[in-house]
């Protein structure tokens, strides 16, 4: 510590904070091009105040995010407090809208925000239809709550998987929020499946706005996606890839009671089938479970696909009362 | 020195015999020293007669902290970070050739800040909603608009500028010192609510 007292004393903290609020605003809200990230990579390698003043306010950013995530319950174990805090908040935020309604003479801002819980079992589907035209459909095993207010649409996905058809209204967005990764339509139609550790999005038509977890040095800029794009996302992962437009719309088979299975190894198809069933298919060795499948099958009967494998592999199928053994 | 280490990230790692990537300072630094911000405002304030000055005050003592860390991450960020405090504002005292007789005589501010409970999670996130409240009702009202339609209503940059009736880059501005001005509240600026026995 000492060494470096002799350096010349540099007064430019403001300068440098103003910089990087510029490069924050840039690149949470403007079109953020390969150029512009080469060029603020430059800007934050070149000196460690740089760094520490983005650092630090894309944190306090990322902060002020989570805030806003208050304005619904969240975990069900703290639920009165966080009911209390969303109150607050909602009172501010009402405030807050009261004088930018004023401001801009739009009124219309401060009508009632109304929220719901959905759930559905295991097998179970269940189709929401909201007041705009706007179509939700939930998938088996799946948790999700909506909020309608008249500034904006807004659904949080806790588990499972969803379907979107999104009557698109630029004044009032909708928003999909999965943990701290957030899908913003323009206009759409698109799928949202969110397990334990795993975020698939797939958009089948139009166009939506993904931005990931802020935390995470690769989702840090947002990203367009476009009809055909698939978004990975894992606890380590990160991928967006083009699919076929029909090889997505076999993943909404289970919209019409089905599964479709395409050179699928029978082990991806036995998770497949049990995420709708009570009775789970088990396969007993992994060479078995590299066999490849294809075929459409009723999304809520194991025998149908069991009595498949039997006929086309010659395998053994044992059916143990809660579960159905496929071995050799 | 300064040059030396932040020139290239990889390098840095690499070159010291302690490797400490910058990303996992910047991630201790976001943990542990951040939420200590305002304590350290609030020693600094109360130590250096020229509010003016800690903002640059502050900007210097993480940056010797980052030189630091960067060698070897500290094992108690606490007093680690006011003992760079303390000895930056003593060769500041001398530097300037006044004495400002708290600087010297406060010392024991230094503990009282290293000390101070960490309070619950539940309070802290209620202090956090007043506080951005306070925060917001700050800036000024365009501002506050911009920053409540991006926030709150999600709306993209363009979306905005419609909405309120300026040009893109009107909204750039007014997003870039929201975020600056909630950033600095929420960090820097003493929690307003007390718990006190």
């Amino acid at each position: 510590m000492s060494d470096v007292s002799e350096r010349p004393f540099l007064s430019n903290a403001s300068e440098v904070d103003e910089a990087a609020s510029d490069w924050l605003e840039r690149r949470n809200f403007g079109s953020w091009t390969e150029e512009d990230r080469r060029e603020f990579d430059d800007w934050f390698e070149s000196s460690l105040a740089h760094r520490i003043a983005f650092v630090r306010l894309e944190s306090g950013w990322k902060r002020t995010e989570r805030l806003t995530a208050l304005q619904s319950p969240t975990r069900s174990d703290s639920r009165l407090s966080t009911q209390d805090l969303w109150l607050k908040f909602f009172r501010l935020t009402a405030a807050v809208l009261f004088v930018a309604a004023v401001g801009s003479g739009v009124a219309f801002y401060l009508a009632k925000r109304t929220q719901s819980t959905y759930t559905t079992g295991t097998g179970e589907r269940e189709v929401l239809s909201l007041a705009d035209g706007s179509q939700i459909e939930l998938n088996t095993e799946t948790s999700l709550r909506t909020a309608v207010a008249s500034g904006g649409r807004t659904v949080w996905l806790d588990k499972g998987e969803a379907y979107f058809r999104i009557k698109h209204d630029a004044a009032h967005p909708f928003v999909v929020l999965a943990g701290e990764r957030r899908l913003t339509d323009i206009g759409t139609e698109f799928t949202v499946r969110r397990d334990s550790e795993r975020l698939k999005v797939a958009v089948l038509a139009g166009n939506v706005r993904f931005e990931g977890d802020n935390s995470r040095r690769d989702e840090q800029k947002p990203a367009i996606l476009k009809s055909g794009d698939t978004i990975v996302a894992t606890a380590t992962s990160f991928s967006i890839s083009r699919e076929p437009l029909k090889q997505l719309a076999n993943e909404l088979g289970w919209r019409r009671g089905v599964l479709i299975f395409n050179q699928t190894p029978l082990s991806e198809a036995a998770d497949e089938i049990n995420r709708y069933n009570r009775k789970k298919l088990v396969i007993a060795d992994s060479a078995v479970g590299r066999l490849k499948i294809g075929g459409t099958f009723p999304k809520n009967n194991v025998n149908a696909i069991t009595a498949a494998v039997r006929e086309l592999f010659g395998l053994r199928v044992e059916d143990r009362g809660d579960e159905i053994v496929v071995s050799r | 020195m300064i040059e030396r280490l932040d020139s290239d990230r990889e390098k840095a790692a690499r070159t010291s015999e302690a490797a400490v990537t910058a990303l996992e300072v910047d991630v201790w630094f976001v943990r542990e020293i951040l939420p200590l911000e305002s304590a350290l405002m609030e020693y600094l304030q109360h130590n250096w007669r020229n509010r003016s000055d800690i903002y640059d005050f502050r900007q210097e003592i993480y940056i010797r902290l980052y030189e630091t860390a960067l060698k070897k991450i500290p094992d108690r960020p606490k007093q680690f970070l006011f003992a760079i405090a303390r000895n930056f504002l003593i060769n500041r005292v001398r530097h300037e050739q006044i004495v400002p007789i708290e600087a010297v005589a406060d010392l024991e501010a230094l503990e009282v800040a290293a000390d101070a409970p960490t309070a619950d999670r539940a309070l802290l996130a209620r202090d956090e909603l007043r506080h951005l409240q306070a925060a917001l009702d700050r800036l000024s009202p365009r501002c506050r608009e911009a920053v409540v339609l991006a926030r709150i209503d999600g709306l993209s940059r363009s979306e905005i500028a419609v909405r309120m009736g300026v040009a893109e880059s009107a909204v750039s501005k007014y997003l870039s010192t929201g975020i600056r001005k909630l950033v600095e509240v929420f960090y820097g600026e003493p929690k307003t609510v007390r718990r006190k026995a």
